[in-house]
């Protein structure tokens, strides 16, 4: 069926792929038809989120089974490590794009705008100080206020830290091969993301109700909730992935030398929760 | 276990049979050569698009289509030939050849690698559709800057997710390089001892995962300030258009590096081979190629020093921009170092390789010109650009996949392509591109501006030279395609060494090689 050459496996055709191109592309057809005003535009969308889901299915089943037929030794394990790391590297660098966005407007367009350094403002926006937070000289979406730091935020950065602590002692545990302490304290990350979640979808509502602050507040509502939607995203992506590891713990499927799904996925909840940091000093705090 | 389908049908050693082996395939190989052709079926789509601008610009006045038809076909040209020609070529040389020259039996991470290339058709099917949309392609230029490319109807959506699909692509593809280079090298095969064209593709790799999420991020704020009322882009929100070509020439520096550091690794390939001569300087080719990608991190704003920006801004991307020809002289001077006193001989991938190294060389000259920011003021927009940065793409780029497709389509298809076409080739396309490009030098200089489709008619003798080259050059690429095929279907055998003396292990394979390269990993002294 598959050959091992010098002990690499090579695995032989997969429509996988393929399968997951359609839905990809299903996916954001669907999404543009509904930018463009189609009433078909949200249902392709949802139907190419559900072949994307397939495939996930399909994929990860299939090297799980080939995993716990022992037919990846140590290189393909190395090769999957190497792939995990730069994967998360292009992530970090995904979120550096919006990091980027932030500081620019905060410490040259803002500034700019309220005519530091340049004098173009005066045409256009004269009589706008430039501050921090803003919505811009055209107050876009009108009047807003933010978030405070010691709030929610801060109550999120305890919960994320924490869930960094319990990951960390479920691997622990995983080293022992103490089943019952591994997949307890990957219970309690578990349940801790989806508590992150939770809480920060009460403070969305809280500030589009309260305090109107929106996506559409200036460009402090854009980096806001670009940045903190694009984490809350990834943290949802994290607890689903700890919790398919967590199942799979119940099965028996980790030795305490081999568990390359269990570090990935630490690596990627370690990940998120270090954009969360910079969120948190840059975004709510500072 | 993957499917039923794929595995009935192929026996251990070989593909399957039939479309199933294209469709499903994990095989270096296989992935190399859709990658190649549909890079290939690119350049001419690309092309065509080409040939009618060049068609347009015969004469002043408008000929043949629209200015907004125009408009579109200048930036799909662009988003063709780079995302869809240029990239899957290298991929594709790099999907073929590093395997067989690090001693692995496939990449690192096959199954990513189907998929890698099989969203490409996919996205390219959405981007060329726009062509029928409502309100027409993108139309505001490959560079889609706000607020212009705001402007575009029912494809703007479909160009945001084309693009990501493509990042997709180029961040797996990029991935499994690096894996593949790090953890698939046969014993013995260090570092240092590695081809330079793997070195090149190492670091081109570190450069793509780095920049296309960043693009990614850009096009996600231009859908949302199109779609969702954010104000990145807008002065009225506290935004900044300006932010966006920031943001934009983060990633599109160094994408410019990700089109040429592969090619200087094929050239470096391909000399020592005609001039039976080891490469000379290899470690410094090494460090010059990191530096080339260090330093294309920092140069960004030289595509912006018409936007007003501080002083100090303008003064420190000039000259961090002209340092990025130390090295990029350093790797010339070796080129030309490893041919000093060599026995040289002149088939047509030595051609390509030297023809790369005299014109690619024109365009980092007219590089540097464009570095210098006060000048830059006068040549900034002109045809000026457009000559310079065709120089590097086409006679850089486009010639070294060129000269790589010579050299290794023997090794690859077992049979010899036919050299006295592959001299015609060669010639046609140097002298046409030269008509072609070289007085776009002067239309620039004398002040015509890009991206438009009429002109004053001082420009008119030139434009003219100009589109004639165009036309030829554009006939002579179908001698290419008619050389590749002819080579796939038959021609003299091939040697395994196929050239007199080349380094590397993918000569050591039989020509073609067998399915999987190496089965059990050689010995690398
Ligand atoms: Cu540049």
């Amino acid at each position: 069926m598959s050959e091992a050459h010098g002990g690499y496996y090579v695995p032989h055709g997969s429509h996988w792929p393929l399968v997951g191109s359609v839905g990809l592309t299903t996916l954001v057809v669907g999404f543009a038809m509904h930018l463009n005003g189609s009433d078909i535009g949200l249902s392709t969308m949802f139907a190419g989120i559900a072949i994307v889901l397939i495939m996930m299915f399909g994929w990860f089943g299939t090297v799980i089974r080939e995993s716990e037929s022992h037919m990846y030794n140590e290189q393909v394990d190395k090769s999957f490590r190497w792939g995990m790391g730069w994967f998360i590297f292009s992530e970090v660098m995904f979120f550096a794009a919006f990091f980027g966005a932030l500081f620019y407007a905060r410490i040259l367009s803002v500034p700019w705008l309220g005519g530091e350094d340049a004098s173009t403002h005066a045409l256009l926006w004269e009589g706008y100080s430039a501050a921090w937070p803003t919505n811009g000289p055209g107050a876009m979406g009108g009047a807003f206020e933010t978030v405070g730091a010691w709030g929610i935020p801060a109550i999120n950065t305890l919960i994320l830290l924490t869930s960094g602590v319990t990951v960390t002692f479920a691997h622990w545990a995983l080293k022992k091969n103490n089943r019952g302490p591994l997949v307890g304290w990957l219970f309690a990350t578990v349940a801790l993301g989806f508590l992150f979640i939770g809480l920060q979808a009460y403070e969305y509502g809280h500030a589009y109700s309260d305090l109107n602050l929106t996506l559409e507040s200036g460009v402090y509502g854009s980096t806001f909730y670009m940045l903190t939607g694009f984490h809350g995203m990834h943290v949802t992506i994290g607890a689903i992935m700890l919790a398919i590891i967590m199942l799979r713990s119940i099965k028996g499927h980790f030795t305490p030398d081999r568990h390359f799904a269990f570090e990935a996925v630490a690596w990627y909840w370690h990940f998120v929760d270090v954009v969360w940091l910079g969120l948190f000093i840059f975004v709510y705090w500072l | 276990m993957t499917t039923a389908t794929a595995h009935e049908a192929h026996d251990d050693h070989g593909p399957a049979r039939g479309l199933s082996r294209w469709l499903f395939t994990t095989n270096h190989k296989d992935i190399g050569t859709l990658y190649l052709l549909f890079s290939l079926l690119m350049f001419f789509i690309g092309g065509a698009m080409a040939m009618a601008i060049r068609a347009e610009l015969f004469e002043p006045g408008l000929q043949f289509v629209n200015p907004m038809f125009f408009n579109s076909l200048t930036t799909m040209h662009a988003l063709v030939m780079i995302f869809g020609a240029v990239m899957p070529a290298f991929v594709g040389l790099a999907n073929w050849l590093i395997p067989m020259m690090i001693g692995a039996p496939d990449m690192a991470l096959p199954r990513m690698n189907n998929w890698s290339f099989w969203i490409l058709p996919f996205a390219f099917t959405l981007l060329l559709s726009t062509f029928f949309m409502e309100g027409g392609a993108p139309a505001g230029g490959w560079t889609i800057y706000p607020p212009l490319v705001l402007q575009t109807g029912d494809a703007f959506p479909f160009l945001i997710f084309a693009i990501h699909l493509m990042g997709i692509s180029s961040i797996m593809g990029a991935i499994n390089v690096v894996v593949t280079i790090l953890n698939m090298r046969a014993p013995g095969m260090t570092m240092m001892k590695m081809p330079l064209f793997v070195w090149t593709w190492l670091i081109t790799a570190y450069l793509l995962i780095a920049v296309m999420p960043v693009l990614a991020g850009a096009v996600t704020m231009l859908l949302t300030d199109k779609y969702f009322g954010t104000s990145f882009f807008t002065a009225a929100g506290g935004g900044d258009p300006v932010m966006f070509q920031h943001i934009f020439w983060f990633f599109g520096h160094p994408e410019v590096y990700i089109m040429i550091l592969p090619a200087f690794g094929i050239v470096s390939q391909i000399i020592p081979t005609f001039a039976r001569k080891p490469l000379f300087g290899y470690s410094s080719m090494v460090y010059a190629t990191a530096s080339i990608a260090f330093l294309s991190f920092i140069v960004w704003a030289h595509h912006m020093f018409t936007v007003g920006m501080p002083l100090a801004g303008e003064l420190f991307f000039m000259y961090a921009t002209m340092l990025i020809a130390v090295p990029t002289g350093v790797k010339v001077f070796n080129w030309v170092s490893t041919m000093w006193r060599g026995s040289m001989t002149f088939e047509t991938p030595m051609l390509f390789a030297l023809g790369f190294v005299v014109m690619f060389t024109i365009g980092g000259f007219s590089g540097l010109m464009l570095a210098i920011a006060p000048v830059d003021f006068q040549y900034h927009d002109t045809y000026f650009v457009v000559a310079h940065f065709h120089y590097v793409l086409v006679t850089g780029a486009v010639f070294a996949i060129m000269a790589g497709a010579y050299y290794w389509l023997p090794k690859w298809t077992g049979n010899m392509y036919n050299e006295r076409l592959g001299k015609w080739h060669f010639w046609l396309s140097t002298i046409s591109v030269n008509v072609l490009f070289f007085p776009q030098h002067f239309l620039g200089l004398a002040g015509m501006p890009r991206r438009i489709p009429d002109y004053s008619i001082q420009f008119a003798e030139f434009n003219m030279i100009s589109s004639i080259g165009g036309f030829a050059f554009g006939l002579s690429q179908l001698l290419f395609a008619y050389i590749v095929f002819s080579t796939i279907r038959g021609g003299a055998k091939a040697t395994d060494k196929v050239w007199d003396n080349p380094e590397g292990l993918e000569w050591t394979l039989s020509s073609p090689p067998p399915y999987h390269s190496f089965t059990t990993a050689p010995e690398v002294k």
